[in-house]
C-alpha cells in the first residue's frame, strides 16, 4: 500500500476519532461516537498493517488475538470496579509509550544513529518518563482502588518525600539531557534503563502519599500523562495521527483533572504533594454530639407527604449495591407524583462521572440525574434530601470551617432541605476522615445501618401504605 | 477560591510550553549540525503544529462532553490513545533484530487490550443511559 494511501487512511481516522468525541456530548448521540471510533481505529490498523515495511505477521496476529483475550473480561467487569480497569487501561497505555520509545532507541542507536537527532531524542526521553511513570503510577492507584492488600489505602508519608520525588525526577531529567546531547555515545545503552529504572520509582513514589479520596483527580491527571506518552511517541514516530489522538487523551484528561480539583477546592500541586485523606486529629474537648436516629416507617411516612425528594448518592451506596433498591423507591414516590431527582456532586464515586454510570445501571433515567450546580437553586423548595453513603458532599463544615480539611470544596446544599434523612452504615466518619456536622442538625435524622437493607425497608414501608389507602 | 485553583491548573500548561519551546530551540540548534553531517532529520515544525491544534480542538470539542458521561469519555479516549497500537505494529512486523520486535509485540499486545476493553465498556456503559419514557437505545 503506498504511502499516500496510508496518509489518508489516518487522515479519515484522526476525523472519525474528533467526531466520536464530539458525539460524547450527548446521550442520545453517544453510541455513535463509539461506532466512529471502532471504525476509525480499523481503518488506521488496517492501513499500517498492510505497509510493506510490516514483513512478520505472525507475532502481530498473537499479540492482536492475546488483546482480545485479556481486553475482553476487562470490559465486562461490574460498574463499581471501572475505575481500576480505567487506571489499568491507563497502565497499559504507558507500557505501550515506553516500550516503544525503548524499542526505537535501541535500534536507531544499532541501525541509523542518525535518525536519533535533538528533536527525536527529546522526544523518545519524553516518552519513556511518562510512559512508565505512568504505567506503575497507574497501577498503584489500580491497586489502591481495587483494595489490594499489600499496598496502603492510607496515604504513606515520610519526611522529606517531595524533596525526594523532586529529586528523582530532576536526576531522571539529568541523565536524560545528558543522553539527549550525546545519543550515540558509548556509554547511552547503558545509561539508557536508568532512566527508564527512575521513571518507573517515580511512578510509585508518586502515587503512595495520596489518598483514596483523590482518586478521582489522580486517575485524570494520569490520564493525561497517558495522552502526552501517546503524543511523545507521535513525535518519535513522527506519525501525526497519534500526536492528534494523543492530544484528544491528553485534553480530556486535563479537563476531568480540572473539574475534579475545583469540585475539591484543590490545586494539582494540593492533590500530588499534600497527602490528603490523612485521619484528622480531633479537637480535644469537643462537645460529643448527638444523633437523632429515626426508624425507616416515620421516615417513608414523612416522604409520602413531600413534593421534590432529592437523593444524594455517595461512593458508600455502590458499595452497599443499594442502587436497584434504590431505584424501586424512585418508582414508588414517582408513582405517588412526587418528584425524585438525585444530586450528583463531581466526585461522588471514584472516578469522573462514576455515580451516573452507577445509577443508570440500576435504570434510572439520566434526565433524573442532576449536577451540584443545578440542583442547589432547588434545594431550598426540597421536602425531603435523603443523603445515601455520601459524607463530605453534604457537609456544611466546607462553607465556612477553615480549620476543616474540606474547606472551600463545593457541596450540596442538603442542609437547606425542609428534612433531611441520612443513611449511615455505622458512627464512624467517611472516606476522607472527616466528622459531618449535617448529621447533627436538627432537622437531620439518622437512619442507622446497611444502605440497601435501611432503603428496602423503605420500599416495603411506602408499598404497605399504598395498600392501606 | 476557583480562581486560586487555575492559577495552580495553569502551570502544567505553563510547563507544556515552555518544553515545547525549549524542545524547538534545541532541535533548531541541532539542524545546523545535523544537515552539516547530512543526517536524517524529520521536519518537526509541522509535528508541533498539529500538536497544538489537536490539543485545542480536544480542548473544545470535551468541554461540551455532558458530564453525565464522563466515566463513558474517559474509557473511550483511553481506547482512541491506544491508537499506538500503529507504532507497535511497525516496531513488531518489520525486518528488525528480535529483541526490539519482542518488545514491539509487547506494546502491541498492551494497545490491544486498551482498544477492545475500551470501545467494549464505553458501548456497554453507554447502552445503560436511557431516559424515562424507555429509549430503545
Amino acid at each position: 500500500m503506498n504511502a499516500s494511501f496510508v496518509q489518508l487512511a489516518y487522515l479519515v481516522a484522526t476525523g472519525l476519532f474528533v467526531f466520536s468525541l464530539h458525539w460524547m456530548n450527548d446521550p442520545k448521540t453517544a453510541r455513535r461516537g463509539v461506532g466512529a471510533g471502532v471504525l476509525a481505529m480499523l481503518i488506521a490498523v488496517l492501513a499500517t498493517w498492510a505497509q510493506p515495511v510490516v514483513v512478520h505477521h505472525l507475532w502481530i496476529i498473537v499479540a492482536i488475538a492475546l488483546g482480545f483475550a485479556v481486553g475482553w473480561p476487562l470490559s465486562q467487569v461490574p460498574l463499581t470496579a471501572v475505575p481500576q480497569r480505567t487506571a489499568l487501561s491507563h497502565a497499559f497505555g504507558g507500557l505501550a509509550a515506553g516500550l516503544v520509545g525503548t524499542a526505537k532507541f535501541y535500534l536507531w542507536y544499532r541501525e541509523g544513529p542518525e535518525n536519533l537527532t535533538a528533536f527525536v531524542m527529546i522526544a523518545i526521553i519524553a516518552e519513556i518518563i511518562l510512559g512508565y511513570l505512568t504505567f506503575t503510577g497507574s497501577l498503584m492507584a489500580a491497586g489502591k482502588l481495587q483494595e489490594v492488600k499489600w499496598i496502603p489505602q492510607r496515604p504513606v508519608t515520610y519526611p522529606g518525600q517531595n524533596l525526594m520525588n523532586i529529586g528523582l525526577l530532576v536526576i531522571a531529567l539529568a541523565v536524560g539531557v545528558a543522553l539527549i546531547v550525546n545519543p550515540t555515545a558509548s556509554w547511552a545503552p547503558a545509561v539508557f534503563p536508568v532512566i527508564i529504572g527512575l521513571a518507573l520509582l517515580f511512578g510509585v513514589l508518586l502515587i503512595i502519599p495520596i489518598g483514596g479520596a483523590d482518586m478521582p483527580t489522580v486517575i485524570a491527571i494520569l490520564n493525561a500523562y497517558a495522552g502526552l506518552s501517546a503524543v511523545a511517541m507521535g513525535f518519535v514516530l513522527d506519525n501525526k495521527l497519534l500526536i492528534t489522538a494523543g492530544a484528544l487523551d491528553g485534553s480530556s484528561g486535563l479537563i476531568l483533572s480540572i473539574i475534579m480539583c475545583k469540585a475539591m477546592n484543590r490545586s494539582f500541586t494540593n492533590v500530588l504533594f499534600g497527602a490528603f485523606g490523612q485521619v484528622q486529629q480531633q479537637k480535644a474537648g469537643a462537645e460529643a454530639q448527638v444523633y437523632k436516629p429515626e426508624t425507616p416507617e416515620s421516615a417513608a411516612q414523612i416522604m409520602e407527604q413531600a413534593s421534590l425528594v432529592v437523593i444524594i448518592p455517595g461512593y458508600g451506596m455502590a458499595v452497599a449495591q443499594a442502587q436497584h433498591k434504590i431505584r424501586e423507591l424512585y418508582d414508588l414516590l414517582k408513582k405517588r407524583h412526587i418528584d425524585v431527582k438525585f444530586a450528583i456532586h463531581p466526585v461522588a464515586g471514584r472516578m469522573p462521572g462514576h455515580m451516573n454510570v452507577l445509577l443508570a445501571e440500576a435504570e434510572i433515567p439520566y434526565t433524573d440525574l442532576v449536577e451540584m450546580d443545578d440542583i442547589n437553586g432547588d434545594m431550598p423548595q426540597c421536602d425531603v434530601a435523603l443523603v445515601v453513603g455520601a459524607n463530605d458532599v453534604v457537609n456544611p463544615a466546607a462553607r465556612y470551617d477553615q480549620s476543616s480539611p474540606i474547606y472551600g470544596m463545593p457541596i450540596i446544599d442538603a442542609d437547606k432541605a425542609r428534612t433531611i434523612f441520612a443513611i449511615k452504615r455505622s458512627k464512624n466518619p467517611g472516606f476522607a476522615g472527616i466528622d459531618n456536622e449535617l448529621y447533627f442538625s436538627e432537622k437531620t435524622w439518622m437512619l442507622f445501618g446497611d444502605a440497601k437493607k435501611v432503603i428496602g425497608d423503605l420500599v416495603k414501608n411506602l408499598s404497605d401504605g399504598s395498600g392501606m389507602h | 477560591m476557583s480562581r486560586r485553583g487555575n492559577r495552580w491548573l495553569s502551570l502544567p500548561l505553563l510547563v507544556a510550553s515552555v518544553s515545547l519551546a525549549v524542545t524547538a530551540a534545541a532541535a533548531a540548534a541541532q539542524e545546523g549540525e545535523a544537515a552539516a553531517a547530512h543526517a536524517v532529520n524529520v521536519d518537526y515544525w509541522p509535528l508541533l503544529f498539529v500538536f497544538v491544534l489537536a490539543s485545542f480542538i480536544g480542548l473544545g470539542v470535551i468541554r461540551r462532553v455532558s458530564r453525565l458521561l464522563h466515566t463513558p469519555l474517559m474509557s473511550i479516549t483511553n481506547a482512541i490513545s491506544a491508537i499506538a497500537v500503529v507504532g507497535s505494529i511497525i516496531v513488531a512486523g518489520s525486518d528488525y533484530p528480535t529483541e526490539i520486535r519482542i518488545i514491539g509485540a509487547v506494546a502491541l499486545f498492551a494497545s490491544m487490550t486498551n482498544i477492545v476493553s475500551g470501545f467494549l465498556i464505553t458501548d456497554r456503559m453507554l447502552k445503560m443511559f436511557k431516559t424515562d419514557e424507555g429509549d430503545h437505545k
